[in-house]
């Protein structure tokens, strides 16, 4: 396959993937935004910058994180499945990083980005907390001041994770404004960056935002998906049939998908969260959204006929967003990636089943996937190949699945 | 032609040794039907160009008074209709003032480019601020709203440096809108040097009008800034007292223009550098 045809060489000059993604920030902002996309094409450049990339993520990260064949997932689903069926299902184990979730792979690549450019103070939004943690995380390990935004709803719903922040010497600002979730802690992280720019450094938590960000995220998670590949190749000697793994802003999809979006026999399902059902209030921008701009690109969103974006839902709050990155717009446009939706119900139900079957604890996130995962799998023959990105483990979740089961802890 | 009355305006104003005192609320604050008291408000307490917010549910460049006035306006119901509506009806009342529409890009584009400027003209809106659509998305509004003949008012900063100026200026109509601070809108005031030095430093680069704005919100400092900047933005300070007196809010609003215009007209202005 020429380099014209891969689906690997998104974006272009400009930041576009497709009609998606671009540069739609204040002009405040533009300058620094160029300015950040100059200091990433001279690191990708600089031999140094990569090995110490690397050097973190195995001696601090803790990579490369492990490809689990999960037997008993596998097990129960062929029980289920008719006979010949239910393909070989894969967990790629983020959950064990450094901090719990795939998040750290970008907060490290950010953040000695932050150091390229001589900023002492970073900057984050976060949903779930993860983000929030692993930059806090970061932050301290390079001894650099660190403000988090958070919607109070989140606050509220994560505490734990608001907790390990401010042990890790993390200012945490609540944000009150709006449904107080992720979209809220974004729109007052940017009025921050605004206000700051000359000192400080945003490091945006998802593949998504302004260009360079979807891209240089995407590139910092592809790790993801390089290591998937080796370690498939060397279990079974050949690459996986389907990869499956949860969309919110999409940053460990993409880390997972891209490295084999020009393998034509991998297919791939993005998992969405349906919330309540997509007659409902749900998080589902692909599925029940359309093409729009918020947050500094153009990406399928979930809003009205007059342009106002409507909140999103769902049970994880990583997933309570109503936009997603670009790259997956364009991935969903052009049909190279499936986008499933699954609700809240149904995530809840693999949350437990994963717990008792295997003794993994998945985070909310990455329990949407593990969901889409046993309706795929026994659709497929039995050696087929499956691989889900496990993004993140469940601790920081076990009270909001206590209340949503009724159980008092 | 729609150009013109924008034009006029600031050489009119020229003529008469002052800054242009261009006022900003934001459509359908508090409710769409108290808009046509307070339009009339700016227009009677001496406003020479009228900033009309496009609200949105997500307005990130600015700060808390003006995203509050955001959501009294959608959460009393404003439609995109119904600013098109005040708009039209404005233009009928008032045929001589200038008129911009200023917002984000995903209200203003979400039925497209053409549709957005073919109503722009027909309600007779003369510019179009777009907060969040910069030089390298020009492509987005631009062409759209030049051949509709509107003018697309572009934002200057104190981080827009003289490398980036012209890209800035080039595709630039109406006048230049210059941010006077790093941040939202709202309360922080620049430093009267730091503006007049990059006021100079935009009119040495372009014909254009250069207004300035953000953190002015008395009379003294609309007159101080209103020697050197060809207009005078005042934004918060009015959308506050909106804020406070809701519905009748008008002649407390009037009351407010009267005394930022009353300071401009006694300021005679210094040739600019």
């Amino acid at each position: 396959m020429t380099i014209q045809n891969s689906l690997r060489s998104q974006p272009d000059a400009s930041g576009h993937f497709g009609s998606f993604g671009g540069r739609y920030v204040a002009e405040t902002l533009m300058p620094l935004i160029l300015d950040l996309e100059k200091v990433y094409r001279e690191a990708r450049q600089d031999l140094s910058f990569e090995a110490e990339f690397a050097d973190l993520l195995k001696n601090y990260v803790g990579r490369p994180s492990p490809l689990y064949y999960a037997e008993r997932l596998t097990e129960a689903v062929r029980a289920e499945a008719p006979q010949g069926k239910g393909a070989k299902i894969y967990l790629k184990r983020e959950e064990l990083n450094h901090t719990g979730a795939h998040k750290i792979n970008n907060c490290i690549g950010q953040v000695l980005l932050a150091n390229r450019m001589g900023k002492r103070r970073v900057i984050a939004e976060t949903g779930a907390g993860q983000h929030g943690v692993a930059t806090a995380t970061v932050a301290a390990r390079f001894g650099l001041q660190c403000t988090i935004f958070m919607g109070a709803k989140d606050v509220a719903r994560q505490q734990p994770n608001v907790f390990r922040m401010k042990l890790l010497g993390a200012e945490v600002i609540p944000v009150t404004a709006g449904a107080q979730t992720l979209k809220d802690a974004m729109n007052e992280a940017l009025r921050h960056w605004v206000a700051n720019v000359h000192d400080t450094f945003y490091i945006i938590g998802t593949a998504a935002g302004p260009h360079p960000y979807p891209e240089l995220v995407r590139d910092f998670q592809s790790i993801i998906g390089k290591e998937t590949r080796e370690q498939i190749m060397e279990a079974e000697g050949r690459l996986p049939d389907m990869l499956i793994a949860p969309v919110g802003g999409g940053s460990n999809a993409i880390g997972l998908f891209h490295p084999f979006l020009d393998d034509a026999d991998v297919a791939m399902i993005g998992v969405e969260a349906a919330g309540e059902g997509l007659d409902g209030k749900h998080a589902a921008s692909l599925n029940g959204g359309s093409s729009g701009i918020l947050h500094g690109n153009r990406t399928y969103l979930l809003q009205d006929e007059d342009g106002q974006i409507t909140e999103a839902h769902s049970i994880s709050a990583g997933l309570d967003y109503p936009g997603i990155g670009p790259e997956h717009s364009w991935l969903h446009e052009i049909g190279r990636v499936q986008y499933m939706p699954v609700t809240d119900d149904e995530a809840l139900a693999a949350f437990q089943r994963l717990s008792a079957l295997e003794g993994i604890i998945p985070a909310l996130e990455s329990a949407h996937a593990i969901a889409a995962a046993e309706q795929v799998a026994p659709t497929l023959d039995a050696d087929k190949l499956l691989v889900v990105n496990l993004s993140g483990r469940g601790d920081k979740d076990i009270f909001t699945v206590a209340q949503a089961l009724g159980v008092e802890i | 032609m729609t150009a013109d009355r924008m034009a006029a305006r600031f050489a009119a104003c020229k003529t008469q040794g002052r800054a242009a005192l261009v006022t900003f609320i934001t459509a359908g604050d508090p409710d769409v039907a108290a808009m046509p008291a307070i339009l009339d408000a700016l227009v009677a307490g001496g406003a020479d160009v009228i900033e009309l917010g496009m609200p949105f549910t997500d307005p990130m460049a600015d700060g808390p008074a003006i995203e509050l006035a955001n959501l009294r306006s959608l959460g009393s119901g404003t439609k995109t209709k119904d600013i098109f509506a005040m708009a039209t009806a404005f233009r009928g009342r008032h045929p001589d003032v200038p008129l911009v529409l200023m917002g984000y890009a995903n209200p203003m584009l979400v039925r497209g480019p053409e549709w957005f400027a073919g109503e722009c003209r027909a309600a007779g809106i003369d510019g179009v601020i777009c907060v969040d659509v910069p030089p390298e998305e020009d492509a987005e509004i631009g062409p759209a709203l030049r051949a509709a003949g509107v003018h697309l008012i572009r934002l200057a900063t104190p981080t827009t440096d003289a490398k980036r100026l012209p890209a800035v200026l080039d595709g630039a109509s109406g006048f230049l809108y210059y941010v006077s601070v790093a941040g939202v809108t709202g309360k922080q005031q620049a430093a009267q040097a730091a503006v007049e030095q990059a006021v100079s430093r935009i009119k040495a680069a372009t014909d254009l009008p250069v207004s300035v704005g953000f953190g002015i919100r008395t009379p003294e400092q609309a007159a101080a800034i209103g020697r050197v900047a060809d207009g005078v933005v005042v934004g918060s300070a009015i959308v506050d007292i909106i804020g406070s007196h809701g519905d009748a809010a008008a002649p407390f609003v009037q009351e407010c223009v009267a005394a930022l215009r009353g300071a401009l007209n006694a300021q005679s202005r210094e040739p600019a550098a």
